[in-house]
């Protein structure tokens, strides 16, 4: 990861804005007043010891979970209970899971294609068209015929990734993308990310590759027990992490 | 210590594997003569084979084929293989194979039904196997009716308006479906369908039949029987119960509490009463239930209920399939947007009825055997003609031609699905 830091711009219109959320598992008390506001051309990591609630709270933005209080608005549309709403969001942010969940029943190219024919009505020559581009992006398109469970991890999730593209999201959530895959194969898919990023896409990332958020995150969000304790720049979050909690955490993951 | 420091300079090639000594000796020793307990297993099993073919084959093949009564064909086995042979006799299923194909269907209509089986083929075809053209499917979508009008005959007129009633059914659904939900759309497709044909069919049917009189000669269901019936009762069970076992599998996992209620109290309760006594309720209370005078056909009587048990049985197995797809394939389809139907019809379905088809294919076979139970009730299936064969003075004796000669019809078309369904499972293989 040598490559110079682009600069990139930061646009001042909010892409996504969380108020005061709270989320329950039960009584359980996942999430605790979550406020957030996301530009759009952010990159955004999070990061946190597991069971912080990192997961729950990007998939709450897509409604995949739901919360109890609070307000979320994507793109100026309203996350209520309203199914049309919320497929409506979800048609406008793409979601890459840590386990791909790419279909198995379908080949490459028909899950790039599925969504955009069934969902946005576009012809399917046109979506193959999308679809092999997206491919091409990935690195991927001698692949297109084939089907999931014969490709290697790290290619299904650029699959996935490339499948999200295909729906033209504004929005891209990734539910740590690497952390099911082989050292040799995080690379390739954190290349696949890193070139998206630096495309303007608008990316909220949960991962723990303390790397990829050096080089492409413009702030990093530490979540703790359900509640945002830190966010900051990556340099000054790094290198100078105001929390105990913070300090703590990085010292166990970069200390080895 | 010694260095234990080694570096590769050139990575291997692959070799192939070693050629190992084959032909016949190898694989009898490998699969039979292995060791010595396999070896006595080995001679045990071939005298035990060697045992049971050597009284079964003269059985089958000393045997006589043109004799008019069990007393002829003794003696005509008697005769032709010496004194104390004992021989099958084919004769029976000679004399009586229209009977056990046709029942009592009319002779100079034979061809109504061999025709509706050949169509058959031919409508399903496009179903089991791609690569054929899908406009075949509109056949497909037409055969009911049309074996339904071959079967029964009568006028075209009756099954041409129950088509009606499912086109008046689907604009129904197109109307309400657009201003309102899909669920109130398929509510008013069922309301339409069944008000149409409950009121309108019967009258529209015959008006037209005054007009345009087409019809050919209608037989009744009493003249039905044979693997006929059999073959009726099976394909239009397993047909119908696929498609009402998913509505209730997915009614069983709905969040809507009235649909759930409903759904597993119906599989709960057709899972817990025998089928005899649903057929015995389709034969007998049934009709207490019906305005007097009601002429409700038997044989469909038993088919609806036929189905419905399958249906119950279906959905359950179906139910293991969805149970089985892990929580992330729900949510790849709805982080894409895709609406419930939609990833139900495209992600969930496809691949929960791949993990289901051993089971649903076992459901199939138990259904088709099951239809040998309608003769209980006075039916003229197969065995319900074996017991009117057997109780006749020429035949009266005869058991085991008989019966093997079903069997073996039997056999073959369940064979066949198992057959089906493990291409299937091949085919839709995808993983490695």
């Amino acid at each position: 990861m040598a490559k110079a830091k682009k600069k990139l711009v930061v646009s001042d219109k909010v892409a996504i804005q969380i108020e005061n959320m709270n989320k329950w598992y039960g009584s359980f008390h996942v999430l605790k007043d979550i406020n957030l506001t996301v530009y759009q051309g952010e990159r955004i990591v999070v990061c946190g010891p597991s069971g912080s609630g990192k997961s729950t709270l990007i998939r709450c933005i897509n409604a995949l979970e739901e919360h109890q209080q609070g307000k979320i608005t994507v793109d100026g549309t309203h996350l209520s209970s309203d199914l049309k709403n919320i497929d409506a969001i979800r048609s406008e942010v793409g979601m890459c899971f840590q386990h791909f969940n790419l279909f198995p029943h379908l080949s490459i190219l028909d899950n790039c294609t599925l969504a955009p024919i069934w969902v946005r009505k576009i012809p399917k020559k046109e979506a193959e068209e999308t679809a092999m581009h997206f491919l091409e992006k990935v690195k991927i398109p001698e692949q297109a015929d084939k089907f999931p469970g014969q490709l290697s991890g790290g290619q299904q999730q650029r699959v996935a990734i490339a499948r999200s593209l295909c729906m033209q999201p504004r929005i891209m959530l990734f539910d740590e993308p690497t952390s099911a895959l082989d050292p040799e194969m995080i690379k390739e898919v954190l290349d696949t990310m890193i070139e998206l990023a630096e495309e303007g896409m608008t990316m909220i990332c949960v991962t723990h590759e303390m790397g990829f958020a050096r080089q492409v995150a413009n702030r990093v969000i530490f979540m703790d027990a359900g509640q945002i304790v830190e966010q900051n720049e990556p340099e000054a979050f790094f290198n100078n992490p105001q929390s105990e909690r913070t300090q703590l955490f990085l010292s166990q993951i970069l200390g080895h | 210590m010694k260095n234990v420091s080694y570096v590769r300079t050139e990575m291997l090639q692959e070799k192939a594997p070693p050629v190992s000594q084959a032909g016949i000796i190898k694989w009898l020793r490998d699969n039979m003569f292995s060791n010595i307990p396999n070896s006595v297993m080995s001679i045990a099993a071939l005298w035990a084979i060697y045992y049971v073919l050597s009284d079964v084959l003269p059985w089958t093949f000393q045997s006589s084929w043109n004799a008019k009564s069990l007393g002829e064909c003794r003696s005509a086995i008697a005769a032709a293989y010496g004194e104390g042979t004992s021989g099958a006799c084919w004769s029976v299923i000679h004399d009586r194979f229209l009977q056990l194909i046709f029942g009592f269907y009319p002779k100079e209509l034979y061809w109504r039904p061999v025709v509706a089986f050949v169509l058959m083929f031919v409508a399903i075809a496009p179903v089991l196997f791609d690569g054929l053209p899908k406009k075949m499917l509109r056949f497909t979508m037409i055969y009911p009716f049309l074996a339904f009008w071959l079967l029964w005959g009568g006028s075209i007129w009756f099954p041409l308006m129950i088509i009606a009633g499912f086109v008046l059914g689907a604009m129904a659904f197109n109307v309400v479906s657009k201003m309102a939900s899909s669920l109130l759309g398929i509510i008013a497709f069922a309301l339409a369908t069944v008000l149409w044909w409950l009121f309108f069919a019967g009258g529209a049917a015959g008006a037209l039949q005054s007009i345009v009189p087409l019809s050919i000669e209608a037989v009744p269901s009493s003249n039905f029987g044979g693997f006929m019936l059999s073959i009726t009762i099976g394909i239009i069970g397993i047909s119908l119960s696929l498609p009402i076992g998913i509505v209730l599998a997915l009614g069983r996992q709905s969040d809507l509490l009235i649909v759930k209620v409903i759904c597993v109290g119906f599989i709960e309760f057709i899972r817990g009463v025998p089928l005899i006594t649903l057929l015995f309720v389709a034969s007998t209370l049934l009709n207490y239930f019906m305005p007097p005078g009601t002429n409700f056909d038997l044989i469909l009587r038993v088919i609806i209920m036929v189905t419905l048990f399958a249906s119950a049985y279906m959905a359950e197995v179906i139910r293991g399939g969805l149970a089985a797809l892990p929580k992330g394939q729900y949510e790849g389809a709805d982080s894409l947007g895709l609406d419930f139907w939609q990833s139900t019809r495209l992600i969930i379905m496809p691949q929960a009825l791949k993990i289901s088809i051993p089971n649903i294919v076992s459901s199939f076979i138990g259904l088709f055997k099951d239809t040998t139970l309608v003769s209980i009730i006075g039916l003229l299936d197969p065995i319900g003609l074996s017991t009117n064969i057997r109780a006749n003075q020429e035949w009266n004796g005869v058991i085991w031609e008989l019966y093997g000669f079903i069997a073996i019809v039997f056999w073959i078309f369940c064979f066949s699905m198992s057959r089906y369904s493990m291409y299937l499972e091949r085919k839709l293989q995808t993983g490695h």
